[in-house]
């Protein structure tokens, strides 16, 4: 019993972690159709700025360091993606090919540009030590960042719902992604949106990266990227576009893997979390929450 | 097109006389220039693997983020015929090529049935699951990270050994060859056009009564039968197998490979591949020579990286350069020759 409970906790922690990187891949891509490969670049800057704020402070192992480090990565995070859409992504508007591949790009550079200035190695991740101790839960010690993971992604959850569904920019956002011509032709400039939505995801990103980063104990290059291809599979799997979809997608996907991994052979979780998109994508090709266009 | 294939042409044979040209000086020249003619090598293989991307993407219209998979299987399956198998070299690449088409035929006929970013999602989650399976190393056939080393001794006297990384080279040369004439001739051909059609306008090519799926899988499987062939000269180059070659970053950068040089000129996508290779390797090299180390750190680091540079080199010329460097030679050829020959844009 303790091992399921164990197991399931840890899964709805990673899911916490797709969940962050996923929605802002869906949102920017409902809304603009630019599949972000750089997402994974800005969720591996928003680690290592934390985490380089986090050590030369001297108060990442603290409390107020921690909170500093969130909020030093989700600043980063939103920061470059900004830059991103503005210098590029923005130029090349309605042209959905050049956007992917400049995606492409800035993911690749930045990735390198970590690697160059920090090492490729990966670098051990100064976080409170409450974060390394367990709490008991229905019979079994739980590792705390687990907890602070699915606390913060829940926490982002409410928050992207309350802005999309209660505020006039989540409307926008919203009815954007529904239908873009009919919202340019009610005389809304989406496009405002779309930088609105680059940040959110990049600040998202960002915040998963620093989680990310607390979750594995250390920080490394690559840890974006490794997040990317699943978070891309949980947003398919829900449905591009959908918040919601991604939440349940992400909680699926993360579940499935790590029960797997444990009770089937170590490794086979990744292999049904590919099968899993497989299934989905042909019987159901706009994902399980997806709207038919 | 029509008006570019001429130009297409010619710029093909120069660059493959220019690469042969050098070879040929390495080849019979001292033992020093091996290390240039091993790099020749490699380059002529990955320009070929991104002509046959260029097949997918460029002619077709298909953006697959799992065309690595195709090549890792010509790859690996080779290394694990030869050396597990104990297969003689023959029947190894035959068995090889064989299972790599089929796979092909599997992974193309099941993501076709889906479009656009989904068809890229399907492709890319194929890839990884087999990246996955190299990496994890199930029974021990792929060597996980460590990466597979082909038996010498199970290979041809003449492909082995550093005297005879000449011999490896004309090899290459000739897969590069072939690999182009190939793709050259199946884009002349009826179900060639019909590719380049599907991509323009699928709707259209349906209303005649052609289903574009079967013209996408065509494209598919050609292009997947032909990285497998890349895949196996190119663990003969390589001595061994990569695990490098089965991720989809590895693909992505086929992908750069392939815009860099120009998309839909084949020519362009051999000249990428060959480009991005020597710039990364030369900028390696570079990037820890005492020029750049000495420089202060705010100049180093970027310097340093041949990924950030070739990052930034592919997202100039995505925002300046339409068409990559071919598209860029036509244009100029076009203002040379005078405005009645147009480039084809």
């Amino acid at each position: 019993m303790s091992t399921v409970v164990l197991l399931a906790v840890t899964g709805l922690g990673l899911g916490g972690l797709y969940f962050l990187v996923a929605s802002g891949l869906s949102l920017i891509y409902g809304l603009m159709r630019v599949l972000n490969f750089a997402h994974g670049a800005f969720l591996t800057l928003g680690a290592y700025v934390g985490y380089e704020v986090g050590t030369h402070v001297g108060t990442g192992s603290s409390w107020p360091g921690f909170a500093l480090m969130l909020v030093v990565g989700t600043a980063t995070g939103a920061m470059f993606a900004w830059l991103t859409e503005l210098l590029l992504v923005r130029r090349l508007y309605e042209r959905e090919i050049e956007q992917v591949l400049v995606t492409v790009g800035v993911g690749l550079g930045a990735v390198a540009l970590v690697s160059g200035a920090w090492g490729a190695d990966p670098r051990p991740f100064p976080a409170p030590r409450w974060m390394s101790r367990t709490t008991a839960l229905f019979g079994a010690q739980i590792p705390n960042d687990r907890l602070v993971c699915i606390a913060v992604a829940a926490a982002v959850l409410c928050g992207l719902l309350v802005l999309l569904r209660r505020t006039r920019h989540g409307l926008i956002i919203r009815a954007g992604v529904e239908n873009r011509a009919m919202v340019e032709a009610l005389g809304i400039d989406v496009r405002r949106s779309f930088t609105t939505v680059f940040v959110i995801g990049g600040a998202a990103a960002g915040l998963g990266g620093v989680l990310a980063a607390l979750f594995n104990g250390s920080v490394a290059p690559g840890m974006g990227d490794s997040l990317l291809i699943f978070a891309f599979i949980v947003v398919v799997i829900g449905g591009l576009g959908s918040i919601t979809g991604s939440a349940v997608a992400a909680l699926v996907v993360a579940l499935l893997q790590q029960f797997t991994n444990y009770y089937a052979v170590s490794g086979l979780g990744d292999f049904m979390v590919v099968l899993a998109l497989a299934v989905v994508l042909l019987t159901r090709p706009v994902g399980l929450f997806g709207r038919t266009a | 097109m029509a008006a570019r294939a001429p130009a297409g042409r010619r710029g093909a044979a120069g660059l493959a006389a220019a690469t042969a040209a050098l070879g040929a000086r390495g080849a019979s020249g001292p033992t020093s220039t091996v290390g240039t003619l091993q790099l020749l090598t490699v380059c002529l293989l990955v320009g070929a693997l991104a002509v046959t991307y260029d097949l997918l993407f460029g002619l077709a219209g298909l953006l697959s983020f799992g065309h690595a998979l195709s090549f890792a299987i010509g790859c690996y399956l080779f290394a694990i015929a030869l050396d597990r198998w104990h297969l003689a070299i023959g029947p190894a690449a035959l068995l090889t090529l064989a299972i790599g088409t089929l796979a092909a035929v599997l992974v193309g006929a099941i993501s076709l049935r889906v479009g656009g970013i989904s068809f890229a999602m399907v492709t890319l989650a194929f890839a990884q699951a087999g990246s996955l399976l190299v990496y994890r190393n199930f029974g021990g056939y792929t060597g996980g990270e460590e990466g597979l080393g082909v038996n010498s001794a199970r290979l041809p006297g003449l492909l082995v050994g550093v005297v005879n990384t000449k011999n490896l080279y004309w090899t290459a040369l000739a897969i590069a060859v072939l690999v182009y004439a190939a793709v050259a001739w199946l884009s002349r051909t009826h179900a060639g056009r019909m590719m380049a059609a599907v991509r323009e306008n699928a709707l259209r090519v349906q209303v005649f009564g052609v289903r574009p799926y079967v013209v996408r899988l065509i494209a598919f499987v050609a292009a997947g039968a032909l990285a497998t062939l890349v895949g196996m000269a190119y663990l003969l180059a390589q001595g061994g197998a990569n695990p490098q070659v089965t991720t989809p970053s590895f693909t992505l950068s086929l992908l750069v490979m392939v815009v860099l040089g120009g998309a839909g000129a084949r020519w362009g996508a051999l000249l990428g591949g060959i480009l991005y290779t020597l710039l990364d390797q030369r900028l390696a090299v570079l990037a820890s020579s005492s020029r750049i180390t000495a420089l202060p750190g705010v100049l180093r680091v970027p310097l340093s990286q041949p990924l950030f540079l070739l990052g930034t080199l592919f997202v100039l010329v995505v925002l300046f350069l339409p068409g990559g460097l071919a598209g860029a030679i036509n244009r100029q050829k076009a203002v040379a020759g005078g405005g009645g020959t147009g480039a084809g844009q």
